[in-house]
């Protein structure tokens, strides 16, 4: 039998309509919180959390029910809901999908949250960039705030949570959360030691209670089918279901909400329908940026917290991108490592000049000029930055280093030692050369090249100069003789 | 409580952290940002060490000290740590101590020299040279700066002139002026507190260049000859020319805490200047200054003094006293004024 999706978090996407809030209310929308203000007890909102299991879907996988709690006993005159929809990874969209797709129940979940905790104010803190998301959520809110579902004395009850946006100017480490807060703050984006933690002293000083859009998609289900249920789908230790944006070289590409414990298997050919063109499946990133890459070995793995990182990868916050036999693992590390070089905020040594020293050493791989003791030193320096690093980002960042090393050692050693790129992506390392049987001299790659670099009378073999050559793959894409081939 | 760092017992009070700990018991822990003045700042990673019981390495100048607590600064992995991130700070910047003005007396330096690190190892690409000379006194070399952040804290917390502060991110991350404008075309008052903090040579005082080293120079402790506040000031003096070579306020001087302003840390000029005076001078009948002893001064100035209160009164005479002298000789001067002259009228050029 196939593997099919199950959607909690994702359950109105595409069902109701985003900005009519008679839709949400119609499928038990504000249900939720309407029992969790009748019943009247806070500690029981926190308590049915803790029993559901739920973890964190932003990447560390935290229980939501124990962070609620810390944040319901901190002391203050003042609390704060936030809701983490930064979502920097690149290839991710789940929560904009969703947001886009069903903002109130992102909105009941907050409030829901500020009655358990003891606060009167959320916040979003969302990309100015995600236009639509944007004005869904404003529209979200003043529907909310007019049916008397968000605002003064909630459905009578006495209690009282505005909902208000912040923006944010599109930086993957603003997704952390103390940075986040420091940027809602007006302040440069810039992480700060934990503890304390945000539940103890965040925004503006005061207890904030930060979570992801996913996981407050999944309270209002929780509150209303109950702690058992939830608990019921998943694994041992993580419960419920995960969205996941898989995208690369699978048959069919999008969001796909799946049941914890599902196997990358399943995932990639049953719901994915394979590997694209037929090609033979080589490996997968999960976790985004700071997630690493699984191969066949672990493809029968049941995708949970732990599994994941056991394997040295990580949930993150659900991005899955599927390399085949085309794909070289040094370019897909150094591709991720140009990406944090660029993202790390600078503020600590390791993750600021490390990672950049990272991309160098694999740069110079890729060229062809890379030694073993250069491979070393990657992983030498990996170990550092991870154990180093002030935040997430440094202390994942090498995690795509580390796990193309450990899976894909022979390619390191190719590129190194033989000079050379298997799937022919590293530019440095491939020859285009003309197979003399099949050139019937027609000169089309030689009107074709840039560079002038290739060479040949009418109707005679022609010939490329490896020295001129910039190996821009327009010889080939011209040739219709199939005379010309990279090595 | 009592607190075990590489196998040796330590003293410790609640409240302290590992690296204060250690720094007392003369233990040395490499670390760049810390700085008694503006705190633990987390940025450098270059303090970490092995804590028994808590997992991965901890930074010793944020981690508080517990009774009983167990710490190896000295372990394989700590080291390992440590000298690399020291040596991607070296890496990262251009580090030619041979004619750096902080040679002997830089942080980076200091920790390589303990780790051990003959030479940086990492390739970065060669970096242009990146200054700026634009402010009066102070040159910012950004290819030394290893954005520590104590600096910036010292401008933003403690002079809290908040000029300084930290654009762009990533390894292009450096220290900007206002909104990212050159030193001196920035709100800097010039106060060099930044000068003073920065553990390497990525901001000294321009005037330093070529001149004696750390080693070569002896302090002198004084007192701020410009105003009245009195801070405490180091002078450091090459004595082969017997000349002035750089100016420090003394950290733990409870007047100005390491303090100066742009006078008394730049402004001292003066002090070899050919037309300071060294003699006193008297007026000659055709208004020309004639060099005089100080003896010839002094009973010229008591003979007229006397010689016009007895003729006026003591009231037609008025005594000014200068900023530039101590609160000690201020009141001197005023006490001399209301009981040898006999009058109240004195007064002080810092109220003008
Ligand atoms: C570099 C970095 C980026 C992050 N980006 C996001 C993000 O985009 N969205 C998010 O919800 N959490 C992100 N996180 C995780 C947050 O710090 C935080 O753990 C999370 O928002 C808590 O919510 P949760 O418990 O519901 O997952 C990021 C963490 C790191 C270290
Ligand atoms: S680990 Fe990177 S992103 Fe995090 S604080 Fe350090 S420099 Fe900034
Ligand atoms: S700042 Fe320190 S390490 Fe750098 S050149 Fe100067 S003395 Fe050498
Ligand atoms: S200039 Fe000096 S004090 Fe300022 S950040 Fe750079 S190294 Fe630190």
């Amino acid at each position: 039998m196939k593997a099919k999706q199950l959607k909690i978090a994702l359950r109105n996407c595409g069902v109701t309509d985003p900005e009519n809030i008679q839709d949400y209310i119609a499928c038990e929308g504000y249900l939720a919180l309407g029992s969790c203000l009748i019943a009247g007890n806070r500690q029981a909102v926190v308590d049915t959390i803790k029993q559901s299991g739920l973890r964190g879907r932003g990447g560390g996988g935290f229980l939501t029910g124990q962070k609620w709690e810390f944040a319901s006993q901190s002391e203050a005159d003042k609390k704060y809901v936030v809701c983490n929809a930064d979502e920097g990874d690149p290839g991710a969209f789940m929560d904009r999908a969703l947001l886009e797709g069903d903002p109130h129940s992102v909105l009941e979940a907050m409030a829901i949250c500020g009655y358990a905790i003891g606060a009167d104010q959320g916040l979003i803190y969302i990309r100015a960039e995600s236009l639509l998301a944007i004005k869904r959520l404003k529209v979200a809110i003043a529907q909310a705030e007019e049916a008397g579902l968000i605002g003064k004395n909630i459905l009578n009850s006495g209690f009282d949570f505005k909902i208000g946006l912040k923006y944010g100017a599109g930086a993957f480490v603003c997704g952390e959360e103390t940075a986040l807060i420091k940027s809602m703050e007006g302040n440069r984006g810039e992480p700060v030691s934990k503890p304390p933690y945000p539940t103890e002293c965040g925004y503006l000083g005061k207890p904030t209670n930060v979570n992801n859009v996913e996981t407050f998609a999944n309270v209002p289900a929780i509150i209303n089918k109950g702690a058992e249920w939830f608990a019921s789908i998943g694994t041992e230790k993580s419960k419920g279901t995960k969205v996941f944006a898989l995208a690369g070289k699978v048959k069919k590409v999008g969001l796909v909400e799946v049941p914890m414990g599902t196997t990358l298997r399943e995932l990639i050919y049953d719901i994915g329908d394979g590997i694209l063109n037929d090609k033979v499946f080589q490996a997968v990133q999960i976790g985004g940026p700071s997630g690493g890459c699984l191969t066949v070995k672990n493809l029968d793995m049941p995708i949970d917290y732990e599994s994941l990182i056991a394997a040295g990868s990580m949930m993150g916050s659900g991005g899955m991108i599927v390399m085949d036999e085309d794909d070289c693992m040094v370019a897909v590390a150094k591709f991720y490592l140009d990406f944090t070089m660029e993202e790390s905020c600078g503020k600590c040594a390791p993750c600021r000049e490390g990672n950049k020293a990272l991309y160098n050493i694999l740069n110079k791989i890729t060229h062809g000029k890379g030694t073993m003791a250069d491979i070393d030193r990657l992983k030498e320096l990996s170990v550092v930055i991870k154990s180093t690093s002030l935040c997430g980002l440094g202390q994942t960042s090498p995690n795509p280093v580390l796990s193309t090393i450990d899976n894909f050692y022979d390619e390191y050693v190719q590129h190194v030692v033989d000079k050379k790129c298997r799937a022919k992506r590293c530019r440095a390392l491939i020859e285009y050369s003309v197979v003399e049987e099949n050139c019937i001299g027609c000169g089309a790659c030689k009107r074709a090249c840039p560079a002038d670099a290739i060479s040949g009378a009418p109707q005679k073999v022609h010939l490329i100069d490896q020295k001129k050559c910039v190996k821009c793959d327009a010889c080939l894409q011209k040739c219709r003789f199939n005379a010309i081939v990279v090595k | 409580m009592l607190v075990t760092i590489n196998g040796k017992q330590f003293e410790a009070e609640a409240g302290q952290t590992i690296l204060q700990v250690a720094r007392k018991h003369g233990i040395y822990i490499p670390s760049l940002c810390y700085h008694e003045k503006v705190g633990a700042a987390g940025k450098c990673r270059v303090c970490v060490v092995e804590v028994e019981g808590m997992r991965g390495l901890q930074t010793s100048c944020s981690v508080v000290v517990r009774e009983g607590m167990t710490v190896s600064t000295r372990t394989e992995k700590a080291i390992q740590a440590q000298k690399l991130v020291v040596d991607l700070l070296l890496s990262s910047g251009t580090h030619d101590c041979l004619a750096c003005a902080q040679n002997g007396k830089c942080e980076l330096q200091d920790a390589a020299y303990y780790l051990d690190i003959e030479h940086p190892t990492l390739v970065f690409a060669d970096m242009e040279p990146h200054c700026d000379e634009s402010s009066e006194f102070i040159k910012v070399d950004h290819n030394k700066c290893i954005s520590c952040g104590r600096c910036v804290a010292a401008c933003q917390k403690t002079v809290t002139n908040d000029v300084l502060d930290f654009g762009y991110r990533g390894a292009n991350t450096e220290i900007v002026f206002d909104d990212g404008k050159k030193m001196g075309d920035s709100t800097c008052v010039q106060c060099g507190e930044c000068v003073q903090i920065c553990p390497v040579g990525a901001l000294t005082e321009k005037s330093v260049k070529g001149k004696a080293r750390y080693w070569e120079t002896e302090r002198v402790k004084s007192v701020c000859p410009y105003c009245g506040v009195g801070c405490s000031m180091e002078i450091h003096v090459d004595r082969k020319l017997n000349k002035i070579v750089r100016v420090n306020g003394v950290e733990s001087s409870p007047v100005n805490e390491g303090m100066l302003c742009v006078k008394g840390r730049f402004g001292y000029d003066f002090v070899d200047h050919p037309e300071r005076l060294t003699t006193p001078l008297i007026r000659n009948d055709d208004g020309s200054f004639r060099k005089a002893s100080w003896d010839e001064a002094l009973d010229l100035v008591s003979t007229r003094l006397t010689e016009i209160k007895t003729k006026h009164g003591p009231d037609k005479i008025m005594g000014m006293s200068s900023a530039k002298v101590t609160n000690e000789e201020n009141y001197t001067f005023q006490k001399f004024m209301r009981t040898v002259i006999g009058t109240n009228n004195v007064d002080h050029c810092a109220r003008l």
